[in-house]
């Protein structure tokens, strides 16, 4: 098997005009693939140019480099962040070797942080790391600037007080924190930061939204223009479901008003008025593609996609409802996108602009898609309009967001998304700790062994605190550990009301007997990463 | 060599504690290790993406001997996640280097990589294994392999699986941020082909679109790639992997685009048509593999509840887990106990042989040297036994087998493991 990835260099020298030629058909006509877009190819055909981007300007610091840390880090610097540092203070120690695959026993009783760095460091030559021999703990007391140079911190086998700490340090930088941590079978994961807000969620099941329901006059109108009854056959069969469904959206509010088909019966008369128009022969209807597109997708008709819940939060949250010289662009652009929905959108978002193929002939199909980009540069304009207008309203300049910008803002108008985290320490503080929602998930059986867990995970923080070890630790008697362990956590569900019932004897057994375990295959499963 | 004393504290823990939450009959001691690193011998099946993962996990899950087979050779783009290889490695065999990367850094484990097609290997080479790993992107490879595991199933009787025969399997499978883990316990958990719905027919294009109606970039990239190719380059065999190949492709598609007015050609996206490209990275990979390792490990000590069945993983949104029990399919014709066929019981075997090559449901298209046998006794082998058991062919069947609903087993060198049919004679 023929395999060329790198520019060969053992090519003759170029003596001869064959190998002129030869060289011209294979150089001069070939656009140039950067290796980087090569390395990244499978990354790039999820996350695009600029999610890469963005993941190449990260700056990472990871706190303790066991192997929940080292295979975190790991995924990271596959993908190709710009920098990491390795915070951790101990040596490597032979247990070391029989889970975390960043060490080999030429680093045995030497610096941990240093021997993971490096090895992590051959896994991508794009990527720099450093590292400090020093305790997170340590470090976060006594020189909390070291952190102001991040822009990720992933925090690993670090208990409760420490995470506190470091979470009030994280949000007054404004630096995302994860939290990851692995305990025998168990592993939690927490992401922390005030406000995240996203544009390309690249949702799973986006369904476009094409107005078969509310055509605007210039879709109508092409719609309209094909005569279905006068078609000669081929143009018939080859009349994209688009303007089918409209043409029997219309027939339909004609004969039935202005509500859509509800049930099943309706429906069911809606999709005979799509039979009625296929062609027959001997009264039998003969298989038409487009046809049986429309019939799939006439539930477009009967459900049309609203604006999502999600949406609706970023449209109508205090910041895109009250700006100030200091909104972001991305709260600017949202009031922007707003009064484009409650202005000439109508209630509708601004159209995308891309369709999905439908059985049609080539310049029919074409034809329609320049109906809807057309429709999305005059909707991308009004936000325009909005735009400057709120600009300008808070004093900044007009072009302030570029038309960029504003574009691939407007384009995924129907997956932007905000998201915020609660502090880990209002979740754990008695006073405001949320106990009804503990206590229902404590209750429900579908949840019960989770809430348990998280519970407990928390409780051997807590048990660390009191007997300065964690539960299960000792070989000889670990199921000495058990009661107390539990008893730490009812005196836990105590402090917030809850009684003891709901707590799963085997659980907390399960708990003391992984002890302080870090299993490699469970330290990998912690290692998800989200940007 | 350095001593490594404790290092298996971890994993120790472990296995040697009495637990709540175990598989049935766990035995907690400190021998694990040693029959881990020992006695135990694993097979993982692709040395990619979950191939690597696979072997790390397993290394520092204590198993020792492990084998890897995979047929391909690194290339660039495997490199922002298969994290065994380096730049330098591009074109070496991914299954040699990930073993001997493997046992660089785990001092003490054997990883024996096999630089070849499955296919190449044979029946016996797959017995000699414990648990079979499954790191693969194909259908047609998991099925494959489904056919070797539970070519070594047999039944009782009663049509009960003998469980001392029952190969387990652990089959991961990652596209972009989703995932699954499955365990298949041949006879016991549904295999492959019980649920192969579960795995979404790929698009493809009808060829009058390609011709005569596209309408999007990608119609345009498979027209020249299926059509145009093989009428302009006589008999020159499409190669994918064949850079200039690849650029013919994409220039003629962008001229067929232009021809049409349509938009979006681009070089990534012809190869991402053309070779079926599934996005990957490196966390997705990490999660599934880790999650089959674990099951191995449970599989082989019981230190903890298995997995029943299978387990979706979706990193989409957050993160997202669902394990699901799924249900064999009784009549399925690679692990079923065997497959009900109706014949007459003065039916030659011929007869019965000509009308299991005439049944599309018991997949009688591709016999061509089909031997018979039922229980212990030869009724019509091909081979050195053909001569001596020719005379069977035209005795009736029910001189031939015990009576209703007795098994006949089917090899044929068209399947990759024996097909059982149970008989049921009907009266003509």
């Amino acid at each position: 098997m023929r395999r060329r990835s790198e520019p060969r260099e053992d090519l003759p020298h170029v003596t001869s005009r064959r190998w002129i030629a030869l060289l011209d058909k294979r150089t001069l006509s070939i656009p140039h693939v950067p290796l980087r877009d090569r390395k990244y190819d499978r990354q790039l055909r999820i996350w695009g140019a600029h999610g890469q981007q963005l993941l190449e300007s990260s700056r990472v610091c990871l706190l303790h480099c066991g192997p929940t840390g080292s295979e975190t880090l790991k995924n990271l610097v596959l993908g190709g962040i710009a920098a990491f540092t390795v915070v951790d203070d101990a040596k490597v120690q032979p247990h070391d070797l029989g889970n975390n695959f960043l060490l080999d026993s030429s680093s045995l009783g030497k610096s941990k942080a240093q021997h993971v760095t490096t090895l992590l460091e051959e896994l991508n030559e794009s990527v720099a790391g450093s590292f400090v021999e020093e305790s997170p703990s340590t470090l976060l007391e006594t020189n909390p600037d070291f952190f102001l140079s991040f822009t990720l911190v992933i925090a690993t086998q670090m208990i409760e007080p420490d995470v506190i700490k470091l979470e009030d340090l994280c949000h007054s930088l404004e630096i995302k924190l994860l939290v990851v941590r692995s305990y025998g079978l168990v592993g939690s994961l927490r992401a922390s930061l005030q406000e995240q807000t996203v544009i390309e969620s690249k949702p799973d099941n986006h369904v476009e939204n094409l107005r078969f329901h509310k055509p605007w006059r210039e879709l109508e109108d092409f719609a309209m223009s094909i005569d279905l009854a006068t078609a000669d056959d081929i143009l018939h069969k080859h009349t994209p479901y688009a303007i089918l469904l409209i043409q029997a959206t219309k027939q339909w509010h004609a004969t039935h008003g202005p509500e859509l088909p509800q049930n099943a019966r309706e429906k069911q008369a809606y999709r005979d008025i799509l039979q009625s128009w296929q062609r027959r022969i001997d009264d039998v209807p003969i298989e038409e593609e487009n046809f049986t597109e429309a019939i799939e997708n006439s539930r477009k008709v009967f459900a049309p996609p609203g604006i999502g819940r999600e949406v609706q939060m970023v449209l109508y949250d205090p910041k895109a409802m009250e700006l100030d010289p200091r909104s972001s662009d991305f709260w600017v652009l949202a009031a922007a996108l707003r009064d484009f929905v409650e202005g000439e959108g109508e209630g509708c978002l601004p159209i995308e602009g891309s369709i999905p193929d439908m059985w049609a002939t080539t310049e029919l199909f074409l034809a329609l898609q320049r109906v809807y980009r057309d429709k999305a540069e005059r909707d991308t304009a009004a936000v325009r309009g909005h735009l400057a207008r709120r600009l300008a309203s808070i004093g900044r300049d007009a072009a302030a967001i570029d038309a960029k910008t504003l574009r691939n803002f407007v384009k995924h108008a129907h997956c932007l998304r905000v998201v915020r985290w609660r502090r880990l320490a209002q979740e754990v503080a008695p006073g405001t700790c949320d106990a009804a929602a503990l206590r229902q998930a404590l209750g429900d059986e579908d949840t019960a062994a989770n809430a348990c867990l998280y519970l407990l995970l928390r409780a051997v923080d807590r048990f660390h605190t009191l007997h300065a070890r964690f539960p299960g630790c000792y070989d000889g008697e670990f199921e000495d550990d058990v009661p107390l362990l539990k008893s730490v956590a009812v005196g836990m569900l105590a402090e917030v009301g809850l009684a003891s019932g709901a707590l799963v004897d085997d659980l907390v057994h399960e708990v003391v007997r992984c002890g302080t375990l870090v299993y490699n295959a469970m330290a990998s499963t912690t290692s998800v990463f989200q940007f | 060599m350095e001593d490594l004393d404790g290092r298996w504290r971890d994993l120790n823990r472990l296995l040697a504690r009495p637990g709540n939450i175990v598989g049935p009959g766990f035995e907690p001691q400190d021998e694990w290790i040693e029959f881990l690193q020992h006695q135990v011998r694993v097979l993982c099946v692709g040395a990619g993406g979950l191939g690597c993962e696979l072997l790390k996990d397993l290394a520092l899950s204590g198993f020792g001997n492990i084998d890897v087979i995979d047929l391909d050779t690194i290339d660039v783009s495997n490199l922002n996640r298969q994290f065994l290889f380096r730049m330098k490695d591009v074109g070496k065999s991914k299954a040699k280097v990930a073993a001997e990367r493997v046992m660089e850094r785990v001092q003490g484990v054997t990883v024996t990589p096999h630089f070849c097609r499955i296919e190449e290997k044979d029946r016996d080479f797959y017995e000699e294994f414990h648990l079979i790993l499954l790191g693969l992107d194909s259908l047609e490879a998991r099925r494959y392999m489904n056919q070797i595991a539970c070519s070594f199933l047999e039944f009782d009787e009663d049509g009960k699986p003998d469980l001392s025969t029952i190969k387990p399997m652990i089959d991961g499978g990652t596209e972009g941020l989703k995932g699954h883990a499955r365990v298949i316990l041949p006879g016991i958990t549904p295999c492959f082909d019980c649920t192969l719905w579960l795995f979404p027919p790929q698009t493809k294009f009808p060829l009058c679109t390609l011709a005569e109606t596209p309408r999007s970039p990608a119609h345009c990239i498979e027209y020249v790639h299926l059509i145009q190719w093989p009428q302009e380059k006589g008999g020159e065999e499409f190669d994918s992997d064949d850079d200039t190949h690849m650029q013919w492709v994409y220039q003629q598609a962008l001229k067929r685009a232009q021809q049409y007015g349509i938009q979006g050609v681009t070089l990534q996206l012809t190869q991402g048509v053309v070779k079926n490209i599934i996005p990957a990275i490196a966390s997705t990979n990490a999660v599934v593999a880790a999650a089959c390792t674990l099951e191995a490990l449970k599989l082989v000590t019981l230190c903890s509840t298995g997995m029943n069945n299978y387990m979706m993983y979706v990193g989409t949104d957050g993160i997202y887990t669902h394990t699901a029990q799924y249900e064999r399919d009784t009549q399925c014709l690679v692990c079923g106990a065997g497959v009900p066929m109706q014949v007459s019981p003065t039916a030659t075997l011929q007869e019965v042989i000509d009308t299991l090559k005439e049944s599309p449901a018991l997949g009688g298209r591709h016999l061509r040297r089909p031997s018979i046998s039922s229980g212990s006794s030869n009724l019509y082998m091909h081979g050195p036994l053909e001569e001596s058991t020719r005379p069977n062919l035209r005795k009736t069947i029910s001189s031939l087998v015990d009576g209703d609903g007795s098994i006949l087993q089917v090899n044929d060198p068209g399947l990759a493991g024996p097909m059982r049919v149970s008989l049921q004679f009907r009266q003509s």
